[in-house]
């Protein structure tokens, strides 16, 4: 029981082609820039968006195949959609948002506020659930599109860019938050973004898409680990670092210390950015940065005018220097070097 | 610019004021109580009514076609379908005349088959106000729909709602506004209805005579009756016009949030 994707269809001056297949429980992210074809991916799964070619199966039941003539209205898919900007309808109380698709199901009306209740009350909107979605907070209109998402019991769950509409301070907490309710869900889930941020804390399995085809499939760590292009490279190339957070510096399992200019204590993970760090032979050297860490240089990667340097050791990092600062250490494998970068270069996340 | 404007406003206002100045105000209830004019009154508002509805029932759905499909020749069908708007309306009510017509395309058949006339019936001046109304709905309708967010559609198409579920439930509260906006625009055109009205459906007192034909007519005879007619015209739209504004047009927090 499974979704097995194979999606061919062209949009306006977009050729989309992708190929893909979920497991239930498994929340795959599509992680690509604006206008590969993300939304248009979730829009074909939903029925939005009828495939020109090949042919999408959501639990052995065929929804969508152009040889075979067979599609099935997005009414009648066990599909949820939680919209980019929520969508909820704005004349409608959240109650009425979240029984909506109940009823359109010919559930009793007494029947289908009771289930959008239960629904309300486990995302945590019970004082709301007679507000309109004008009077909620960006995270409370989340939860109630989850929320209305959810109620028909969908197979799939498809999540659009579920972060993008919050301001950067909320969207921490409503990440968490998200990733609390979605881990009730033992559906299949594709969540499309373009923040790995979002597909790294949520996703269990992720796909990168660049125009229109999927480049790279893997678990976020092996899709970090071996970028397959300069643009995989940049998007999801940053080192993440797990670790706790304490008196302004994060320690890793390992042991190895991140200091950070500005970070509330507790379990966290910190993003180093490969071009933010910077590459030495020597040490000790005088220098601002905070974070001197030693290591050896495993693998070596040329991607257009940058390198790519893998630096094992206490704190294993992803680097990308120049070509001329890497031809100017002459740098080669096995070479031992000091890896800095500045504590205000870090971003800190709480996990 | 504010001199022009003024300049607008008196060419607006002057008229109006000519009417209550020469208005013959003692005997103003005599004019207004009089059998002939109520009962021009009566079927004027009937009529203008029934071409409301009929407007509100066919405009939509042709606004919706309009909007969301795309189709050849769409712009040719906008066309058509809003002629009528800038068509002189005595050439509307010739059109009509030879369409629907004893001896008209469509209307011999109708006579052949139902023993049946339309032309100089109330029906005829209900048909004959529809067509000169009906685009001012559907413009206004269409364009709310091209305004529209189409997300909050395709959600509850996710959710389980037929097409006509989610129209009904979430499209249509949404262009409320420019729905109610439509149709009292269509209701002030089919009220003042005249050129087309008289061309296809005459001029008979209590079948087809309207307020407009009424109030053109009583210029000839009775000018003071044809002033205390228009006025009440102007009293019955005016009252229309701010009360929906205040209503509905003005409800800035609804439209903020559905647009």
């Amino acid at each position: 029981m499974t979704l097995a994707a194979a999606i061919t269809c062209e949009v306006g001056s977009l050729q989309l082609a992708v190929e893909f297949a979920v497991q239930p429980g498994e929340l795959l992210a599509i992680l690509g820039p604006n206008g590969a074809g993300k939304t248009t991916v979730l829009r074909a799964l939903a029925g939005l968006q009828p495939i020109d070619e090949g042919r999408i199966t959501i639990d052995g039941t065929v929804v969508d195949d152009p040889a075979t003539d067979t599609f099935v209205e997005p009414a009648r898919r066990a599909t949820g959609m939680m919209f980019q900007q929520y969508a909820l309808f704005p004349h409608l109380s959240v109650l009425e948002n979240v029984a909506f698709g109940l009823r359109a199901h010919r559930v009793p009306k007494g029947e289908a506020r009771r289930r959008a209740h239960e629904w309300i009350e486990r995302v945590g909107l019970t004082d709301h659930a007679q507000h309109r979605p004008g009077e909620l907070s960006g995270g409370q209109a989340q939860r109630a599109a989850l929320a209305r998402a959810l109620a028909t019991d969908p197979r799939l769950l498809l999540l659009d860019e579920p972060l993008s509409a919050l301001d950067a301070g909320t969207r921490d907490a409503v990440r968490r938050d998200l990733r609390h309710h979605l881990a009730s869900f033992d559906g299949m889930r594709v969540m499309v973004t373009h923040d790995p941020i979002d597909a790294f804390a949520l996703a269990d399995r992720v796909a990168i898409i660049e125009a229109g085809r999927i480049v790279q499939t893997g678990t976020f760590e092996e899709v970090t680990a071996h970028p397959r292009s300069r643009y995989v490279a940049d998007l999801v190339g940053a080192n993440l670092v797990h670790g706790v957070v304490a008196a302004g510096a994060l320690t890793t399992a390992t042991g190895a210390k991140v200091v950070l200019a500005d970070a509330p204590p507790g379990p966290s993970f910190a993003v180093i950015r490969p071009h933010s760090i910077v590459v030495v032979r020597e040490s000790p050297f005088a220098s601002s940065a905070r974070n001197v860490w030693p290591g050896t240089i495993t693998e070596l990667d040329r991607l257009g005018d940058r390198v790519r340097l893998r630096v094992d050791g206490v704190l294993p990092l992803t680097a990308e220097i120049t070509v001329a600062a890497f031809e100017a250490l002459a740098l080669q494998r096995g070479d031992s070097v000091h890896t800095s970068v500045k504590a205000t270069d870090i971003e800190v996340y709480p996990a | 610019m504010l001199a022009l404007a003024i300049v607008a406003i008196s060419f607006f206002a002057l008229p109006l004021i000519g009417l209550i100045w020469r208005a013959p105000w003692s005997k103003a209830w005599t004019y207004l109580s009089d059998h002939a004019a109520l009962t021009a009154l009566r079927l004027s508002l009937h009529t203008s009514l029934w071409a409301t509805a009929l407007s509100v029932l066919f405009g939509v759905p042709l606004a919706w076609l309009l909007a969301r499909t795309q189709f050849p020749g769409r712009s040719a069908v906008r066309a058509l379908c809003t002629l009528s708007m800038v068509l002189p309306p005595v050439v509307g009510g010739v059109a009509l005349f030879f369409a629907l017509g004893r001896r008209g395309l469509v209307g011999q058949w109708l006579y052949r088959w139902f023993d049946y006339q339309l032309p100089f019936t109330t029906a005829a001046v209900v048909v004959a106000q529809t067509f000169v109304a009906m685009p001012f709905l559907v413009i206004t309708v269409e364009a709310a729909l091209r305004q529209l967010d189409t997300a909050p559609e395709d959600a509850a198409r996710t959710l389980g709602a037929s097409r006509w579920y989610g129209f009904r439930r979430v499209t249509l509260p949404a262009i409320r506004p420019a729905l109610v906006a439509g149709a009292v625009l269509s209701w002030a055109r089919a009220l003042g209805e005249f050129g087309a009205t008289i061309t296809f459906a005459g001029s008979y007192p209590g079948t087809t005579q309207t307020m407009p034909l009424a109030v053109y007519l009583a210029r000839e005879t009775n000018p003071e009756q044809a002033i205390v007619l228009s006025l009440l015209m102007i009293a019955i739209s005016f009252t229309v016009l701010v009360t929906l504004r205040d209503r509905w047009f003005g409800n800035r927090h609804d439209t903020a949030v559905l647009s």
